[in-house]
């Protein structure tokens, strides 16, 4: 067990290793200079120069991506270009409504869509199993988006149970806050869970065509009982694939969603910043997501194993 | 008492008939033995006895199973039935385990669902001494263990401990040691037979081996096509052979073509010193990978016209002698030689060298690319010629092929699935014989053959060995093949060579020990 | 019957809105460029079936235009994911364990790090939105998807025996490839592509509606919900038309998908029934 994660751990360092590198080195071919565009047209040559050494921007390539790595390692992002705080700052009040967001989505998904699969598995074949995957089928279809104004329209505009948008900060109380953010993580969750749902589903199904499920009914267990003493947990190596690679997908989709319910989270200040050319921002932001999916990834590997003895045991 | 009653039983799926009219029964303390050919509906019969039937089937008849009408018991009755009354062994010990619990909890788990008041330790004690009575003492094999940490001989330890942990009044083993090696395959064989003695069950031996139940078995049932050709005592059914089935299949179990062995002294390979080593994954981070030595120091020729055997147990290496024979593998150490030339892989090896030495695989299924014409598969060795046929003479090239192997030139318009499991590995000897080699490998060619196919194989072999002046290499784990077809045999053991000669003597006389434990695991007909 | 229900239904859904980007480059019911303030936001009536627009523009035909975009990216981005993901896939497979393999399974890793979004948005940071941009960051996702499926069935038909027999025949590992695996991974391709051309068609609504899609007056799905989501108290329905739109569209290329697998693969055929 030691071995696998250590190696594990390994491969995640080299992942985030590479992964600055690649977007730094994009960040740094994009034509056009900070300090320029900070000051506008008219600035003087001289002035430009200064806020560059100001910035930090004369030093060479090199020297500034040790720099930017080493800042977050010991947590310090820089300074913004265009807000002259600290990205730290920044970072840290948005990151407490799309964390949550992307959780309560992961939450809701995982709990909507492991009975729904079950469920449907287990049936396979019957009037129930069509139905769930009938509209699993449609949940897939539908962008997250759309769904996310529909669900405006009906319950904001018409039933005016929650707001079009907005988020009133955590001070106004946790209530609040995630009445604010319910619309929002309902919209991310239920296509999610519609995946979900069906990798359940197939990767049940094929648990129970396996030959230790006969011997299980062979000892005397009932059918219900066989499933879930041998097959959940065996359903599961195909099922935490897709929980890892979905949380990267809930990270994504809650930078758009926020976009349609105007919640100040990373979503937002990506996007502010990439229109005012606050590279630092920019790049920082996609690091930490980036981090953030490499991270779940690795936490997936080692639940593999938590699983898995033949992995556990590999070493 | 009678413990299983089966009368009249007819078994359909999806309409279509699988087992027709079966009546048989089976006392206490007893062996019955069914034997049968594939699709034969042995299988099928044991899954009605625990009523574990794929969907769609439907059955009519009487099946009791120590007084309880299985065909109309409820769901619960069934369930208090299985595991309790009547267990079951499979065939695959390698997947029949769940692979993320350990045997302990899986043994103990039997109990448990029986008997739900019984306390985990407790269980665990009993599952403990099932497993013991099974030969796995939890000194070398605890509890704890995954089934991925055993052997297949071993979880077949497993799930027999599993079966017994209750003391079933009738066990079921459905081929249990078809997938097993010989050795490992008499001592399952053994232990079933002490556990019948000690316990007092009764044991339903499901085989197509008519040598394993002609040595265990009190009374034997003769299956073909889902019906019961002929039953009753098997001294007596062996002695009397009334029905032709039986008589064949008799025949074939044993059957040994005609061959005229050819003597000469040139040798056409020649394999010196060869040693295969295979790097295994790292277990520390920092430390030197581990090697595996698959081939140690083998040596031997193979002179033109004979049939040699290469004999051994699964791992034994035998396999990955093959492959370097055939070029597909690099050795780390010796050389192997064909008519004098150097084989390797890639480059060392050009086709004119290549071209003399052509292999058939075991796997009827998996031996043809299923998306290619038969033209196109068995012409694929001609892409080692300079200049190969086309048009007419290819056409002829190809009938003339399938002509020898005793299909005809029309099968060359066909696709695969449209044959039986026989009919390809005769596709694949025609594919090996086009390109005209002097040597041929034969990897397990017959071991997924039902018997009767396997002696019309054998047959072909002989004749064509005749007619064309080819030598074979025979490489098989089964010793009853290799007494048939070959004149001289290699024991091979631990990528060891451990002992050679005349197939005759070595199987009559041998000289070291593990042959010796070879010939005696096998089964041999009355 | 049930067996080619899905592959029935699905490519009629999804031939209605190729068949739609089709006809809108011989014809279309309005112009979309000329403005017509007088018309604007108008419901449904006979002459706009679908209604019209802030700029009086008709929906119909913004929609099947879109429906082009919308087709092209992904169409163009599968092709990216593809032409590139196979190759690698096969070549890994052919050269398992080497270091090829290696450096490809970890440049897979390193690509699934990043969702497509995020290439999309490193991207336009540098180079600025554009659909050409859209389908690159979509297209380079799709590269570890093909390459990973690839490599995994290559390498275990690697393993079987008519592979060996090849071999035996003296075919070197490019030939084999060729030959005889990616054939056998025809099938699951063909299936694995028409998913990823509905996730394509997903992924480009997602950046249009954000802006780093295709830029106007190039209409796309995403952008008319973009558009719309300003006016949604006041014309519903000009969000409803694109959205449909994008489920129909991606609800009929995964029931495609599935239909063809269900035909492709008999074994999962029985494991559904």
């Amino acid at each position: 067990m030691a071995h696998y994660v250590l190696t594990r751990l390994l491969s995640l360092a080299i992942s985030l290793i590479v992964a600055s590198i690649v977007i730094f080195a994009l960040i740094e071919i994009i034509p056009g200079d900070p300090a320029a565009f900070m000051l506008g047209i008219n600035a003087q040559e001289d002035t430009v120069a200064a806020l560059r050494s100001e910035l930090g921007l004369d030093a060479s390539p090199v020297a500034r991506y040790f720099e930017w790595v080493g800042g977050m390692v010991t947590g310090d992002f820089g300074t913004s270009y265009t807000y002259r705080t600290p990205v730290t700052e920044m970072i840290g009040e948005r990151l407490w409504i799309s964390l949550p967001l992307a959780l309560i989505a992961l939450a809701l998904s995982t709990l909507i869509a492991f009975p729904v699969g079950i469920l449907a598995a287990s049936r396979r074949g019957s009037m129930t199993d069509t139905v769930i995957m009938g509209f699993t089928q449609l949940g897939v279809a539908i962008p997250n988006f759309w769904f996310a104004m529909l669900m405006v329209l009906v319950f904001a505009i018409n039933l005016r149970w929650f707001s079009a948008g907005g988020f009133p900060g955590w001070d106004e109380g946790l209530v609040a806050g995630l009445k604010a953010l319910t619309l929002p993580a309902v919209s991310l969750a239920l296509p999610q869970a519609s995946i979900l749902a069906r990798v359940m589903r197939s990767a049940l199904v094929d648990t129970l065509d396996e030959d230790f499920m006969r011997t299980a009914r062979a000892k005397g267990l009932t059918r219900g009982q066989a499933i879930k003493r041998h097959a959940l947990r065996n359903a599961m190596i195909p099922v935490l694939t897709i929980i890892g690679l979905q949380f990267s997908f809930l990270l994504a989709g809650a930078i758009i969603i926020e976009n349609v319910f105007f919640l100040p989270g990373l979503g937002r200040l990506i996007f502010q910043a990439i229109s005012q050319r606050d590279l630092i921002v920019v790049e920082s932001v996609v690091m930490l997501l980036v981090f953030a999916v490499i991270v779940v990834n690795f936490a997936v590997d080692i639940a593999y194993a938590i699983v898995d003895p033949r992995l556990r045991r590999q070493a | 008492m009678t413990l299983l009653h089966i009368e009249n039983l007819s078994l359909s799926i999806s309409g279509t008939p699988i087992l027709k009219d079966i009546s048989f029964s089976l006392e206490e303390g007893r062996i019955l033995g069914v034997i049968g050919e594939s699709g034969s509906g042995k299988s099928m019969t044991a899954f009605a006895i625990m009523q574990l039937m794929p969907s769609g089937a439907s059955t009519t008849g009487q099946l009791l199973v120590d007084g309880l009408d299985t065909l109309n018991a409820s769901e619960n009755e069934l369930c208090k039935m299985r595991g309790n009354d009547v267990s079951i062994v499979f065939q695959e010990p390698m997947t029949a385990l769940n692979p993320l619990k350990n045997i302990g909890e899986q043994v103990a788990e039997c109990i448990m669902i029986h008997e739900p008041q019984t306390p985990r330790g407790e269980a665990l004690n009993r599952a403990r001494s099932a497993l013991e009575r099974c030969e796995l003492p939890e000194s070398r094999f605890p509890l704890s263990l995954y089934p991925h940490e055993l052997s297949g001989g071993q979880r077949q330890r497993v799930v027999i401990a599993l079966a017994i942990a209750l003391r079933p009044k009738l066990l079921i083993a459905d081929e249990p040691t078809t997938a097993l090696d010989v050795t490992t395959q008499a001592e399952i064989l053994t232990l079933l037979r002490r556990l019948v003695q000690e316990d007092g069950m009764g044991l339903l031996l499901i085989t197509h081996d008519l040598a394993v139940v002609a040595d265990m078995a009190d009374d034997i049932v003769i299956m073909k096509d889902g019906e019961i050709v002929e039953s009753g005592d098997t001294a007596f059914v062996f002695q009397r052979m009334q029905h032709p089935y039986t008589r064949a299949l008799y025949e074939a179990s044993g059957h040994i073509p005609e061959r005229t062995p050819t003597q000469s002294m040139s040798p056409i390979l020649s394999v010196k010193e060869v040693v295969r080593d295979y790097r295994l994954p790292r277990k520390k981070l920092f430390a030197a990978p581990e090697h595996f030595r698959a081939v140690d120091g083998a040596s031997f020729e193979i002179f033109k016209g004979e049939s040699l055997g290469l004999v051994g147990e699964s791992g034994c290496g035998k396999s990955t002698l093959t492959r370097a024979i055939l070029g597909l593998e690099a050795v780390q150490g010796g050389e192997i030689r064909l008519n004098d030339a150097p084989i390797g892989p890639g480059h060392t090896m050009g086709p004119e060298i290549r071209s003399k030495m052509q292999a058939v695989f075991q796997d009827p299924y998996g031996s043809f690319n299923p998306r290619h014409r038969v033209d196109r598969l068995i012409s694929e060795p001609l892409h080692l010629l300079d200049s190969p046929p086309a048009g007419s003479e290819r056409s002829d090239v190809i009938s003339n092929a399938l002509r020898e192997v005793g299909l005809s030139a029309e099968d060359q318009f066909k696709y695969i699935h449209e044959f039986s499991g026989g009919q390809r590995q005769r596709i694949a000897i025609a594919r090996a014989l086009i390109i005209q080699p002097d040597l041929i490998l034969l990897d397990e060619a017959t071991s997924a053959l039902d018997v009767s196919i396997r002696a019309q194989i054998l047959d072909l072999l002989a004749e064509l060995a005749a007619s064309h002046g080819l030598t074979y290499l025979f490489i098989s784990h089964d010793l009853s093949v290799v007494r048939s077809i070959t004149d001289r045999v290699l024991v091979m053991k631990s990528g060891k060579i451990v002992e050679e000669g005349a197939t005759d003597q070595v199987l009559s006389q041998p000289k070291n020990e593990y042959t010796k434990t070879l010939i005696d695991a096998a089964p041999m007909l009355p | 019957m049930s067996t080619y229900r899905n592959l029935v239904f699905g490519g009629l859904l999804s031939g209605v809105f190729i068949c739609a980007a089709l006809i809108s480059f011989l014809w279309v019911p309005y112009d979309i460029e000329a403005l017509n303030i007088a018309e604007r936001m108008r419901t449904p009536t006979a002459a706009h079936p679908l209604g019209t627009d802030h700029f009086g523009r008709d929906i119909l035909s913004m929609v099947m235009i879109g429906a082009r975009t919308s087709i092209a990216v992904a169409l163009v981005a599968v092709g990216i994911g593809m032409g590139l993901g196979v190759p690698l896939g096969l070549a890994a497979a052919a050269n398992k364990g080497s270091i090829l393999d290696e450096l490809i399974g970890r440049g897979n890793d390193l690509v699934f790090a990043f969702p497509s979004l995020l290439i999309a948005i490193l991207i336009t940071a540098t180079f600025g939105p554009s659909a050409v941009n859209a389908i690159i960051a979509i297209g380079i996702f799709n590269i570890p998807v093909f390459a990973r499926l690839t490599r995994g069935s290559a390498l275990s038909l690697w393993k079987r025996e008519f592979i060996m027999a090849a071999r035996v025949s003296g075919k070197n590992s490019l030939r084999i490839s060729v030959e005889h695996i990616l054939p056998n991974l025809a099938n699951l391709l063909i299936v694995q592509g028409t998913i990823q051309f509905s996730l394509a068609i997903l992924a480009e609504a997602a950046l249009s509606y954000v802006g780093l899609g295709a830029q106007p007056p190039t209409p796309s799905w995403g952008r008319m919900l973009a558009d719309s989501q300003t006016m949604i108290s006041l014309a519903p329905h000009l969000a409803l038309a694109p959205g449909l739109a994008i489920v129909f569209t991606v609800l009929g290329l995964n029931l495609l998908g599935d239909g063809l697998r269900d035909i492709f693969d008999p074994r999962l055929r029985r494991g559904r029934s």
